[in-house]
């Protein structure tokens, strides 16, 4: 993260925004849909948020997908069998997720390195276990499917089942999350994150409670992966087991690479290329899994710094 | 009752005989590269397929010695082509590359095979049962669990006699030391990963009798694999074989009383481990690699 005055940065800014707010516009002719665009955003959202471990931490987060089918399933359930209502589904998914995140972090928070990472990947599948066989609540295999709602605030109707609407909704949300990211990042707490990542028995000989500050982030990290989960499950309105799965989990992280690790936005693009090569590569060969593990190679193999990693060494 | 319970007692052993196997190979694989093995479910299934396809030629008892070897094989050069360039970077990359081959591996070997199951015969001899009271001793599980027993028998004969065996625990301790009393690290790791991926080709084959062939059959058997990982404690063998056994039993036993907690109880016994062991049952403190 540079700094704020930096012009190049602000007109980066000014640009990404600009392109986002113009989706429908430009969307159709392009060849894409909205939902599309509405799925990148809340993807990214969801690999920012592990970034925030793994890029900005330095620990391998590799169970991310619990917590964001955990926010989907959530939302779900409460829409369709408790309260009828957009705002409080999306509530209880985010709750839901981030108590979720929170215990589990806390078993995580004294573990480090690969042992660490086994553990996130490991815990990411008790969760998928639970929805694939609780049929009887989460419909098991088949998923669980529902209907989001408008919002009726009184003097105004939201029509939320509308895609174009949906989609300013998600974006409203990820501008909100993004900007807590960015303050988080800033704060005394983030700063501490990245000394934590680049010396941790130093940052501990500082005084700094690092298991703490490990849960703590890791608990925020859930918070918006739940966000980003509740929006997801209700914008297909539908979720399944699979939203759960590991390899989910390890896309997430695949995308930060992709984008660039120590960048701030990368995840997102990371995450457009991703989920737009993926759409693409599954309507055209049912051998799109192949291609993905063939893009996992690559990436590692060649751009282990993200294409932001790449444009830094182009500019110095 | 009682007959129910042994029943699935066994069968828990049976099963945590597989898992066993499978956190064997990828305890070897993690002490001495710093790889979590993504993949391993992939060889596992590369393991069984190449059975298959071996057994009109050789019979059960030559895919059964062969198909490990080949199995290793692939594995020897995927890491001398892919992983060994990592070693040298951070663990997150190894991490990622053997997850997008996991993908891979799939993937091709549902291109090869076909997406649809097979079957895989086991010589009829095997396939009776041993005895009418204890009608679930069949021949073919109890040869599973004698030959998984073997095989580790071996592995720890390996280990503890061989000189490949003592540089691997060598560099489980301190492998920079090794590197610099002469010992070629990178044909080290290179054949320890090879020793690693023979296990989940033997699994593989193994599986493949029980269950029957898919091109996802690894996909069940890798996270309790992980699991025993975890629950035995990192760097330690023996507890990564206890850790197997102990989650397989576990899982046998719970699903006597409650069919459907089965994999949910190996995850309460790893987050139970964790909170009061948080390195392992066998692992120490200040042992696992930072």
């Amino acid at each position: 993260m540079s700094s704020r005055t930096n012009p190049g940065n602000l007109a980066f800014l000014i640009l990404l925004w600009a392109v986002l707010l113009t989706v429908p516009l430009w969307i159709a002719p392009v060849g894409g849909y909205i939902d599309l665009a509405s799925r990148v955003l809340l993807i990214g959202l969801a690999a920012m948020a592990t970034n925030l471990l793994v890029g900005h931490s330095g620990v391998m987060a590799f169970g991310h997908a619990a917590y964001f089918g955990l926010g989907a399933y959530a939302t779900g359930l409460v829409i369709k069998h408790l309260v009828p209502s957009t705002p409080v589904g999306l509530i209880a998914g985010i709750v839901v997720g981030t108590a979720g995140g929170a215990l589990i972090g806390y078993l995580l928070s004294r573990l480090r390195g690969i042992y660490f990472a086994l553990a996130t990947i490991a815990f990411g599948q008790v969760f998928y276990f639970i929805a694939f066989r609780w049929n009887a609540v989460t419909g098991g295999d088949n998923g669980l499917t529902f209907q989001r709602l408008a919002i009726d605030l009184g003097f105004a109707n939201i029509n939320l089942t509308s895609n174009v609407v949906y989609y300013y909704f998600v974006l409203a949300v990820f501008a909100v999350c993004a900007v807590l990211m960015a303050i988080l990042l800033r704060s005394p707490f983030g700063h501490t994150l990245l000394a934590m990542r680049e010396n941790e028995r130093r940052t501990k000989f500082l005084g700094i409670p690092v298991n703490r500050h490990l849960w703590i982030a890791y608990t925020l990290s859930c918070f918006f992966v739940a966000t980003a989960g509740a929006l997801y499950g209700m914008l297909n309105n539908f979720v399944s087991p699979h939203e759960l799965h590991w390899t989910q989990s390890g896309d997430f992280v695949l995308m930060a690479v992709i984008g660039g690790m120590r960048s701030f936005w990368g995840p997102l693009l990371g995450a457009a290329i991703f989920v737009i090569a993926q759409d693409s590569l599954s309507s055209i060969t049912d051998d799109w899994m192949f291609y993905i593990g063939v893009i996992f190679v690559l990436v590692v193999l060649f751009l282990p710094r993200g294409i932001a990693g790449l444009m830094q060494r182009k500019i110095s | 009752m009682t007959q129910l319970v042994l029943l699935n007692i066994f069968n828990g052993l049976v099963i945590g005989a597989f898992y066993a196997l499978m956190a064997l190979g990828l305890s070897l694989i993690i002490n001495l590269t710093n790889v979590i093995n993504f993949a391993h479910g992939g060889f596992l299934a590369l393991g069984a397929y190449l059975a298959y396809t071996l057994q009109p030629y050789l019979g059960f008892w030559g895919a059964l010695i062969i198909s490990p070897f080949l199995t290793a094989l692939i594995g020897i050069v995927v890491e001398r082509v892919l992983i060994r360039p990592l070693y040298v970077r951070d663990p997150l990359y190894g991490l990622l590359l053997t997850f997008g081959l996991a993908y891979v591996i799939q993937d091709s070997v549902r291109m090869i095979w076909g997406a649809q199951g097979l079957p895989f015969k086991v010589p009829g001899g095997l396939q009776s049962s041993l005895s009418s009271t204890l009608f679930f001793l069949t021949g073919y599980r109890v040869f599973m669990v004698a030959l998984v027993a073997i095989a580790v028998v071996a592995l720890f004969v390996i280990l503890k006699k061989t000189r490949l065996g003592m540089r691997i625990r060598a560099g489980t301790l301190d492998l920079e030391m090794v590197s610099a009393l002469g010992v070629d690290v990178r044909i080290l790791r290179n054949l320890n990963f090879g020793l690693g991926i023979f296990f989940a080709g033997l699994a593989g084959v193994l599986a493949a009798g029980m269950l029957g062939l898919t091109p996802t059959i690894g996909d069940q058997l890798i996270m309790p694999s992980f699991v025993a990982v975890i629950v035995g404690g990192l760097g330690s063998l023996v507890g990564t074989l206890f850790g197997g056994l102990l989650i397989g039993v576990a899982a046998g036993v719970v699903t006597v009383f409650f069919p459907s907690a089965s994999e949910a109880t190996i995850y309460v016994m790893m987050a139970l481990v964790l909170l009061f062991r948080p390195y392992g049952l066998f692992g120490e403190e200040g042992g696992t690699k930072l």
